[in-house]
């Protein structure tokens, strides 16, 4: 409880800045060497992090209860107009009114 | 002159802070929720120093992914930097290898912006600049992920505050926020169709994977929309 770190988890930091540095800096590095990405290539690489993404949500959704269906839906639908910050605080009202005002 | 840039780039970096801050604090927040230590989830902000994928982390530590997958998916996560460095590559051409190698740690999604904002409207991108930009996330981005830190050993029921809404809410802004790229509605419908029947009938590791290959499968099959002037 009292430990300030665990090495494990350390040495997974460390990994996860490796990976991050490494696409910070790899697309300088393949745009000095290469000259086109095959387009189907291209199309599948802009495609990586919708889909990622997607694949963290849709699951919460999922398997959520019914408050939280009801804060994402609402959020998302507040997001569309506004900005991420605006979205943020609109799911966490719904959720907080549903549980505490409402009782779910 | 080198100094009035590093300002200018200061004052250029401020709002970004002002809006980034609440993830930072979320990040610290959620990170002890998750498991990690104060130290851990600073070290985290400090060397991986990229939000989206640190919660993209944080999600799979705590369903005890296999570590090859988290990294995995960080790496997925932040591929869109390849994008960038590639873009800004001629923009900062004169900076030096040290020089290059700092630019490239410090590039965030609004670091980028800001850099081909300034660069395409002709502009120098002068390292003092960049340099006063990166400082005004960096800093306070590693300052604020401690503040969240410490609040959130505070908190025992992550559930009575709402916070387990923020990261599935923070995640759907971020994808719909991809939703004017091309092939977006059959990417993400197909990865979450193949993220939920993992999740349903495999188990939670690999409904990351499962999901995202279908997602990116189904890109890569769909036909390619040709830009004008290529071939």
């Amino acid at each position: 409880m009292n430990q300030i770190m665990h090495l494990d988890m350390m040495l997974l930091i460390v990994a996860a800045a490796v990976a991050t540095f490494a696409t910070r800096i790899g697309g300088y590095l393949l745009i000095t060497r290469m000259k086109t990405i095959p387009p189907r290539l291209d199309a599948a690489l802009n495609a990586v992090p919708a889909a990622v993404l997607t694949t963290l949500v849709a699951p919460n959704f999922y398997a959520g209860g019914p408050e939280l269906k009801i804060a994402m839906a609402i959020a998302l639908v507040v997001g569309l107009r506004t900005n991420v910050l605006t979205m943020l605080a609109a799911g966490w009202v719904v959720v907080m009114i549903l549980r505490h005002g409402a009782g779910w | 002159m080198p100094h009035s840039d590093f300002r200018e780039g200061m004052r250029t970096g401020l709002p970004i802070f002002l809006s980034a801050a609440p993830f930072g604090a979320l990040f610290g927040a959620v990170a002890v929720q998750n498991g990690q230590t104060v130290f851990e989830a600073a070290f985290m902000s400090a060397t991986v120093y990229a939000g989206a994928s640190q919660l993209v982390g944080l999600e799979l530590f705590g369903h005890h992914v296999q570590p090859w997958l988290i990294i995995l998916s960080i790496f997925a996560v932040n591929f869109r930097h390849i994008l960038y460095s590639a873009a800004m590559a001629r923009f900062i051409e004169h900076f030096g290898p040290l020089q290059k190698f700092l630019a490239f740690f410090l590039l965030t999604d609004p670091q980028f912006a800001e850099t081909y904002k300034r660069g395409e409207s002709g502009r120098t991108v002068s390292f003092a600049w960049y340099m006063g930009l990166g400082t005004v996330i960096y800093v306070p981005w590693l300052v604020v992920t401690i503040i969240g830190g410490l609040l959130g050993n505070l908190i025992s029921d992550p559930k009575l505050i709402g916070l387990d809404v923020l990261l599935p809410v923070y995640f759907l802004g971020l994808v719909f926020g991809f939703r004017k790229r091309p092939n977006f509605l059959p990417v993400a419908l197909t990865a979450a169709a193949g993220s939920i029947l993992a999740y349903r009938y495999i188990g939670s590791p690999w409904h990351v994977s499962v999901g995202a290959l279908a997602g990116v499968l189904v890109a890569a099959m769909l036909p390619v929309k040709t830009v004008s002037g290529e071939n």
